[in-house]
């Protein structure tokens, strides 16, 4: 199979400083964390100089190999490897938040029961908190008020903001479909159109769902320090958020991608692998719209 | 699977190393950064292992000679987390990146700056992870599972532990992203998955193992840092938690955790057995569904981790009998690898010793991973020596062994020298019988009812914790002849064929020059 062309067969891509800066900026980005949240007075400023180093790493390193495709560097095999990478990286986030999900439903279904005297383990509720119902929700028996209640906060009811974000994203999910319709259809006009509206639906979501914790913290009594409840809501609503406010700067990246012209009906990986992305944390919402809102 | 389909012409000379220090910082080669992860391993290796040698001194007799016992446990604790996540995960890496694209026919790994940047996370997340020893408060010392509230009561380390192990965390999903991708998309035409090479099998299952449990540590070291600063209840029933749920989640990552540990250790033996048995694999197809159906039931086993935890009786017996499974894949591996020897042609180089210690060795932990599985009887053994025992002899003679066998085989293929066998039977003898002396005594002490993780004990275990600590130290100190073989063996040496060994060396990797050129195949070639 040796011929003169035998180097295409393959890509290597050339050595590169982005990865060995990549690893100096978390580095810098972790150490900053742990001293600050150590309390040490230069922590925050590790932290900001962390986030600044990745941020830059994140573009340059993009912008490397966004420049290295538009050359036509990459060929169908790269594509494939790409390709494969991005849905096993999605996995893993599946399963970051399956620890999450995991958590919510061992203390609904057999941490609570336990505590409050019922169920297998039922020593612990009696013999600790007798007086503890172990309803949802709860902030747990510390809360317990003079009446045995710990009905000290509200819920964010399901049919409000969460139901509107619901249908946000949703959409959203529509908008990126027809986008990518369009992007292979060669019908550049709609595709701009709805891709802009995908990322503006996105941050609308971000917006409600900030406004949301606003109310949340500053009405209805419920904070990350609300118990078990507190913990859990915040935690899977605040990571699902972050991936959508991630999910949505990549958007807007390919956005601009688009708007200069990048992407053509048949090759267009950092299109799809962004799509694939949205799609996942539009997942990932209704699993807690029904888990955490609803039921 | 071959990428015909090009449209781009690359004027790479396929044989210039890059020079300098470059070519080790920005490196994309896959032999570059296999090595890095080898040295680095072998670094790592060192500092746990001196970590272990401390600790024996300290256990040699009974009462504190040498440390307080915060230290001792931060040395414990520290051991655990370095030999794991710095020694043997990024030894199996290494290797990975060494032989995998060798084994297929592919010329590099599917995503070269990816799998740099997965190398050159390590460093810095140990330089994290050691740096805790200098905070207020002294290392990590809650062991290395991290329990509450015990781990939530440390110093200043405590956050440093937590963001290196996410560090760690990030670095492993990213090499088994690179590793299943390689395996998948970079396969020479001709190689069907059942012509696949088993150490490429056993990593290819690790690395799906490594993606689906990875994110699950990161998930539950985030909840132990928010219950320590943020005020969230996981884990502290006051507020609605459960640290015992801390346990279940970590197992789930932490079960599938030992057979990432030693998945790759059964596809080296694998390898390595047929060769100087001149017999093919007994069983191969056999041997790939094993190694899946081990993978499969890792998720399934996890809380045989913590019997004695208080959990409802159903639990307690569906984790014995789902544990009890797994010895049915396992038994297959060792009667396949023992079949293979049958009426074989026998030679015991060096490679072979390893593997054949490897093969009684791990047979014996996991014999003794089958008694502990049985609840009842765990209770006696749960926090014991006997657990200590059990987890050393599946991952030193286990593991380890299995990395030093893997070196063997495959050092005169990478610096093209044979090494010299004289030192490497004498590092085989005395690192065999020396780890013996080490782990089995282990055993009695734990049966004798010695409990684990503490610097000082009863007088009456006196006499069997001298012998583990001369054994540690006889073992500790003859690694250093596997340092000077390795240092002599790329400095020069005999010229190594292409074949190397001459037996049933079989597999692509034999089919290139020794050493193997730089980039390890230009053209796919065809697998028949």
């Amino acid at each position: 199979m040796a011929n003169a062309h035998s180097n295409d067969k393959y890509y290597i891509p050339h050595s590169s400083p982005w990865p060995l800066l990549g690893s100096v900026s978390l580095f810098v980005l972790m150490a900053g964390a742990a001293l600050t949240v150590d309390g040490s007075p230069m922590g925050s400023s590790v932290l900001g100089a962390g986030f600044l180093l990745l941020f830059a790493l994140l573009f340059f390193w993009f912008r490397t190999v966004v420049n290295e495709n538009q050359a036509g560097t990459y060929n169908l095999g790269v594509d494939q490897s790409f390709r494969m990478a991005m849905r096993w990286f999605i996995f893993s986030e599946v399963m970051f938040f399956a620890a999450f999900f995991g958590a919510l439903f061992y203390v609904r279904e057999l941490a609570l029961p336990w505590l409050s005297g019922t169920g297998a383990k039922h020593l612990a509720g009696d013999l600790l908190w007798p007086q503890f119902g172990g309803g949802w929700p709860t902030n747990g028996p510390q809360a317990l008020g003079p009446k045995g209640d710990s009905s000290t906060f509200e819920t964010i009811p399901a049919l409000g903001v969460p139901l509107l974000n619901t249908l946000l994203l949703l959409s959203s999910g529509v908008t990126i479909t027809i986008a990518h319709h369009a992007l292979r259809a060669g019908k550049r006009g709609v595709l701009k159109l709805s891709l802009a509206a995908t990322f503006i639906l996105g941050f609308i979501f971000v917006y409600f769902q900030g406004s949301e914790y606003h109310h949340a913290y500053t009405e209805l009594g419920l904070t990350l320090g609300t118990g078990i409840y507190g913990s859990t809501f915040f935690m899977l609503t605040g990571f699902h958020g972050l991936h959508v406010t991630i999910g949505a700067i990549m958007l807007l990246v390919i956005w601009l991608r688009v708007m200069s012209g990048h992407f053509t009906p048949e090759r267009h990986f950092a299109f799809e692998a962004v799509a694939w992305y949205w799609h996942f944390v539009d997942v990932v919402w209704l699993g807690l719209y029904i888990f955490v809102y609803w039921m | 699977m071959a990428h015909a389909d090009t449209h781009a012409a690359h004027d790479h000379d396929h044989d210039h190393k890059p020079s300098g220090i470059g070519r080790w910082l920005f490196a994309t080669n896959h032999k570059d950064i296999g090595t890095l992860y080898l040295l680095f391993a072998l670094l790592m290796f060192f500092i746990g292992g001196a970590m272990a040698l401390a600790i024996r001194a300290e256990l040699y007799k009974p009462g504190l000679q040498f440390f307080d016992p915060g230290f001792y446990n931060s040395l414990l604790t520290s051991h655990a987390l370095v030999m794991i996540f710095g020694a043997v995960m990024p030894a199996f890496v290494g290797l990975a990146n060494w032989m995998i694209p060798l084994q297929i026919g592919a010329p590099d790994m599917a995503l070269p700056r990816m799998n740099n940047y997965s190398f050159w996370i390590l460093p810095f997340a140990f330089t994290l992870l050691l740096s805790s020893f200098f905070t207020a408060g002294g290392g990590p010392a809650g062991g290395w599972t991290l329990y509450p509230p015990l781990s939530l009561q440390a110093g200043d380390s405590f956050p440093l532990t937590i963001f290196a192990i996410h560090m760690m965390g990030a670095s492993s999903i990213m090499g088994a992203i690179n590793v299943i991708v390689t395996i998948m998309n970079m396969r020479a035409p001709g190689m069907t998955l059942l012509k696949l090479p088993l150490f490429c099998w056993t990593w290819l299952i690790t690395a799906y193992l490594l993606i689906a449990v990875m994110p699950v540590l990161a998930g539950a070291v985030t909840m132990l840092l928010t219950d320590h600063y943020f005020g969230t209840s996981f884990f502290n029933p006051a507020g609605g938690g459960d640290p015992v749920m801390f346990q279940h989640i970590f197992w789930f990552f932490g079960h599938p955790e030992v057979y990432i540990l030693i998945l790759p250790a059964f596809g080296i033996v694998s390898e390595i057995i047929p060769t100087f048995a001149r017999k093919p694999l007994f069983g191969y197809d056999a041997m790939v569904y094993a190694t899946a159906s081990i993978a499969f039931l890792s998720f399934i086993v996890w809380a045989h981790h913590m019997f004695t935890v208080g959990m409802p009786l159903a639990g307690e017996m569906f984790f014995m009998l789902s544990t009890m499974l797994i010895a049915i894949p396992t038994g297959v591996k060792v009667f396949n690898w023992t079949a293979t020897m049958w009426k074989g042609s026998m030679t015991f180089e060096p490679p072979m010793l390893f593997a054949l210690a490897f093969l009684f060795l791990f047979t014996i932990g996991g014999f003794s991973g089958l008694m502990l599985a049985i609840a009842p009887a765990d209770f006696q053994y749960q926090d014991t020596y006997f657990v200590v025992a059990h987890f050393h002899y599946v991952l030193v003679p286990g593991a380890v062994f299995a990395i030093m066998a893997a070196v063997y085989y495959w050092l005169p293929k990478w610096t093209g020298h044979m090494y010299n066998m004289r030192l490497a039977n004498w590092h085989f003898w005395v690192s065999t019988v020396s780890v013996n002396v080490l782990f089995f005594p282990q055993h009695f002490l734990g049966l004798a009812g010695m409990p684990r993780r503490i610097p000082d004990y009863s007088t009456q275990f006196t006499d069997w914790n001298m012998v583990s600590s001369v054994g540690g130290f006889v073992f500790g100190f003859s690694q250093i002849l596997f340092v000077i073989l390795i240092w002599q063996c790329v400095r020069g040496g005999a010229k190594a064929t292409d074949k190397v060994w001459d037996g049933l060396s079989h597999g692509l990797e034999w089919t290139v020059p020794s050493p193997a050129p730089y980039h390890s195949f230009d053209t796919p070639p065809e697998v028949h």
